[in-house]
């Protein structure tokens, strides 16, 4: 602490004022979180927008002998195994059953490598063939169990998730502004109304309500809408309630209603472009929880059906092949996470310029 | 007072202290280089406004400027015969609470919300003192009863939250002197208080001292307080002690404009509490600060070499400084006024 | 204190009510039980006799009153797709599972976040506390069923440590547990970091310091306790999460508790089971809720006595 440092001599700092418009602008991009905002670009705006155009194979159909094809960066390997009569269960990294090994090198897909003098195979004999199939760049992310192009599949995913956020959040995010801006306008009954059922709402887990929601409607493309819609307005009106309740109090509304405009006049006019900014923060903050709810709404067959390619489903479908063919499960899963990431961190910045005060919400 | 004093009486001596708070922005010079020496039984007190760098040298005189931004940059400060600033951050725990200690502006919120009064009490007393539970209960009881708190037995398992704000200012300073400090810094103790207790909390601060030798450290805005509490003062204005002096020459003759303007500031010693001192501008920003004297631009007398350079420090009389140009020999602006004191001022 | 504690009773019971209501009415909506109970070529009379015997044949407004009036008496009702047991006996088979995990869980995740939350926030703006932040942000920015997969897949399918699914000794709950609670983890670690940071700024903390009290003691005992009041708050929060993720997580891990058997009796529309354990998930939520609320009073003593 004694040592005595000498700080150069800061250059006194120019006030806000005398900044001009370009200066502060260059500021604000420099600070733009630029990783967050590339990642969205690619992995997920133009994904979404060009999936027909950019996907090198189809999404739905697939070619069954490209099945489960690794990632382009693992090469094919072989094995070699003993055949015997019957495989032990315990030692099938070294033992094949006979019936087995006669059915691979029927098909020309094994070799015999120690005995097979007869052209038959028999018990005793070794066995070389391949155990897996290499990757190529024609499947760069590899394929899932019906060979379709995994690479494919997630940018189809993207749309949908954009899709199924923007929707739902447009919708979950007006109700509840809307509901919210009345309970606060209106106050007394209509408030306290509205804000017991936001209460109760808040207080029932959400993948529950969402599960029997589903249940009851039929899973789908608008009930997952419909039902993360229904999820998200109970937050919005809470938050949306207490901005309303401040802007209320302030004079020009007072001037507004004095000067004869009606009352949805002044909720339309005076107090919702006052709240804008609160709307909008939200609405980024909420779209990785959106992504979150939907995937695993998929996931638990809840959500999107089967054969489109939502990023939950896809996960489903690797979920059992996970100890032979992890990259059907682990690109959608790293998919999501990303996107999510980059949406909080998005989010999260979105706040701080725009909003700090919703920090601890 | 007595008049003959020795070096040997001098328990706190501050040379050039500079402590800078460095933020992205700028570089704050909150302390720039104050020298000052407190001896045995003496108050000091540092007056200035607020933002002109009181209480960070209060906190640098214990080694607990914020980190990571604050720093102290340079200085000496030298307690009881040793540098401080030389000192490990474990000799610094045993510096702290036992050789100087500090009672803070708010009463309010400087006991711990969640701990009974006697828990942090023992705890403080726990530092200097290891014994057993029963002889530490009655240490904390006899710790508030010297602080004047009425039935302190039952006190002790009081909340902070349970207590009038002056009797948690009386907590407080128990616990600051707990473990029978030499020194104790008194950061604004009063300013939280109602008028009443105030004038009651000054009392009981001047008996403990005349008890106990405590030199004192007393932070205020308040020249009224000063004229009641303080064997000396010195004068703070942007970061530097502008003028300093025993508490009668710096209230029948101030030399500083600032001083000056300060006591005027004070219409009567009994009313003054809390008021606003109206002097023309703000004191300038310490992130910013001019070229040459810090006071210049609010100053009646300034001329043009003011700007140039900060003044030097004259000596008036025994132990009474003041940086100003006008008062040197060579001085070509207008002459500082007679100072007239205001009916009731002086102490 | 205890008219608060029985307001927010009354108000747990509300809350349940409404959501038993709720699930009722949206069980009947999701379509004809019958289809679950009677073979595709039932003939009329075997319709009629299974209405009777499940109380189909009254009106539905009939139906949800006998409905209420069995769970008043703790009667959740017969499986449909269980044979020959109760929802309460299904119930009571799965539910020490779904606690055992969730306690786990919980433990897990306030041993990591408490103590990290405080380091990171002791060392704010180095590398320890953006390392955290980084393993904050990703816990909740990643799905839990994704979660669960990628730890399965790394701990139990590539280093074989643990096994992949199903039940067993500890060895099968810790990677359900630690997915589960990865989330709760990253929320809590940034609660106490940024409380633990206003503590650290208070005067009171610093009034410790004058005393000359021992660095860690300023932390442990004087700033921990006071930032643990907002973490606490968000408890409630956790146990939803605890039993939104519980669904999720018994499913990925073939972990035989109330989320899997939700799901299940979802897939085979078993709406008897589906409202008893949603109705329980709600209960056992509104609980939580008022559970935190006393256990706050109990920290922050300027609750106490308002």
């Amino acid at each position: 602490m004694a040592a005595v440092t000498t700080t150069p001599e800061v250059a006194a700092p120019s006030t806000p004022q005398r900044e001009n418009r370009l200066v502060s602008g260059l500021r604000v991009a420099r600070e733009l979180p630029v990783i967050p905002l590339l990642v969205l670009i690619l992995l997920l705006a133009i994904p979404a927008i060009f999936a027909n155009q950019l996907a090198p194979h189809s999404q739905r159909i697939g070619v069954l002998d490209d099945a489960k094809l690794p990632p382009f960066w693992i090469s094919e390997s072989f094995e070699e195994r003993m055949v015997v009569q019957r495989a032990d269960r315990n030692r099938l990294d070294v033992e094949i059953g006979l019936s087995n090994a006669q059915r691979k090198v029927e098909r020309g897909e094994a070799t015999i490598l120690v005995g097979g003098e007869d052209g038959e195979v028999n018990p005793g004999d070794t066995l070389r063939f391949q155990a897996r199939k290499g990757g190529s760049m024609e499947y760069p992310l590899g394929t899932d169990k019906q060979g379709r192009d995994i690479l494919s599949r997630i940018m189809h995913g993207a749309r949908i998730s954009l899709m199924v956020s923007s929707l739902a959040i447009l919708l979950g995010g007006g109700l509840g502004t809307l509901l919210g801006m009345l309970a606060a306008y209106r106050g007394g009954k209509t408030d306290s109304i509205i804000m017991r059922i936001v209460d109760i709402k808040l207080a029932f887990p959400s993948i529950l309500l969402a599960l029997v929601l589903v249940a009851a409607i039929g899973a789908g493309f608008t009930t997952v809408i419909v039902v993360i819609a229904v999820l998200l307005w109970a937050r919005y009106a809470r938050v949306v309630r207490g901005e309303a309740l401040a802007i209320k109090q302030q004079d020009f509304i007072d001037r507004a209603r004095v000067s004869g405009a009606s009352n949805a006049r002044i909720m339309m006019r005076h107090i919702f472009p006052n709240l804008v900014n609160t709307v909008v923060v939200l609405a980024t903050l909420e779209v990785g929880h959106v992504i979150i709810l939907e995937s695993t709404l998929s996931f638990l067959g809840a959500g999107i059906p089967a054969p489109t390619p939502a990023w939950g489903v896809m996960v489903a479908d690797g979920r059992d092949l996970i100890t032979t063919a992890w990259w059907i499960f682990l690109f959608p899963c790293l998919a999501i996470v990303l996107t999510v990431l980059s949406m909080n961190l998005l989010g999260d910045w979105l706040r701080d310029k725009l909003d700090p005060k919703l920090r601890n919400i | 007072m007595t008049a003959v004093q020795t070096a040997t009486d001098t328990i706190l001596e501050v040379n050039d202290l500079k402590t800078y708070i460095f933020t992205r922005a700028a570089t704050v010079k909150a302390v720039d280089g104050i020298s000052f020496n407190l001896r045995k039984g003496e108050t000091l007190g540092i007056v200035g406004e607020s933002g002109c760098g009181k209480t960070m040298t209060a906190l640098s005189l214990l080694r607990l400027v914020p980190k990571p931004a604050g720093r102290i940059v340079e200085g000496e400060i030298v307690l009881n015969g040793e540098d401080i600033l030389q000192k490990s951050e474990d000799e610094m725990r045993d510096v702290r609470g036992r050789q100087i200690s500090m009672i803070l502006q708010d009463p309010q919120t400087s006991l711990n919300p969640v701990f009974t009064i006697g828990n942090q009490l023992r705890e403080a007393l726990g530092i200097a003192h290891r014994e057993n539970k029963s002889s530490m209960l009655s240490r904390a009881v006899d710790a508030l009863r010297k602080v004047n708190v009425a039935a302190p037995e039952r006190r002790l398992d009081d909340y902070p939250h349970q207590m009038s704000g002056g009797m948690k200012q009386r907590v407080v300073g128990a616990i600051a002197m707990s473990c029978e400090p030499g020194v104790i810094i008194a950061d604004e103790p009063t300013t939280a208080l109602d008028v009443t207790i105030q004038l009651q909390y000054l009392r009981l601060l001047k008996e403990i001292q005349a008890e106990t030798g405590l030199a004192i450290i007393f932070i205020t805005h308040d020249f009224g307080v000063v004229a009641r509490m303080c064997d000396r003062v010195a004068v703070m204005y942007a970061g530097r002690i502008i003028e300093q002096g025993d508490v009668r020459d710096i209230f029948s003759r101030p030399a500083h404009p600032y001083t000056q303007a300060l006591i005027n500031s004070v219409p009567k010693l009994e009313q003054s509490v809390d008021r606003l001192y109206s002097i023309d501008g703000q004191p300038p920003l310490l992130s910013n600060l001019p070229e040459g004297c810090r006071f210049a631009p609010r100053c009646p007398y300034v001329s043009d070499q003011c700007y140039e350079a900060y003044p030097q420090s004259y000596t008036l009389n025994e132990g009474h400084y003041a940086d100003c140009w006008a008062l040197d020999a060579d001085w070509q602006g207008t002459p500082i006024e007679e100072f007239v004191p205001p009916t009731g001022t002086a102490g | 204190m205890q008219a608060y504690i029985l307001r927010r009773v009354a108000q747990g019971i509300l809350a349940i009510f409404v959501i038993s209501t709720i699930t009722f009415a949206l069980a009947r909506v999701s379509g004809d039980p019958l289809n679950v109970l009677l073979p595709e070529e039932a003939s009329e009379e075997q319709i009629e006799l299974i209405k009777a015997e499940w109380g189909l044949d009254k009106p539905l407004h009939m139906q949800y009153f006998q409905y209420l009036g069995k769970l008043f008496r703790g009667d959740l009702g017969e499986a449909m797709a269980w044979p020959n047991s109760t929802a309460t006996e299904l119930i009571i088979e799965r539910l020490p599972n779904t606690i055992k995990l969730s306690a786990l869980a919980l433990v897990v995740s306030g041993v990591i976040a408490f103590p990290v939350g405080v380091l990171v926030a002791i060392k704010k703006d180095t590398p320890f506390d953006y390392g955290g932040k980084l393993f904050a942000i990703l816990g909740q920015s990643a799905p839990t069923f994704a979660v669960g997969l990628i730890l399965m897949w790394i701990f139990a399918v590539q280093l074989n440590f643990f096994p992949t699914s199903g039940s067993g000794g500890v060895e099968y709950m810790i990677l359900p547990a630690v997915a589960l609670g990865y989330y709760n983890v990253a929320a809590l670690m940034r609660l106490t970091r940024s409380s633990m940071l206003e503590v650290l700024d208070t005067e009171y903390v610093k009034l410790a310091r004058i005393k000359g009290v021992a660095e860690w003691k300023v932390i442990w005992k004087h700033c921990f306790r006071n930032a643990l009041i907002v973490p606490l708050t968000y408890f409630g929060l956790i146990g939803a999460v605890l039993i939104t993720g519980s669904v999720v997580i018994e499913t990925v891990f073939a972990w035989p508790g109330l989320g899997a058997l939700v799901i299940d009796a979802i897939l085979f529309r078993d709406y008897v089971v589906v409202q008893a354990v949603v109705l329980l998930f709600a209960a056992a939520f509104v609980i939580i809720n008022i559970m935190v609320d006393v256990l706050y009073a109990y920290i922050d003593p300027r609750i106490r006595y308002t």
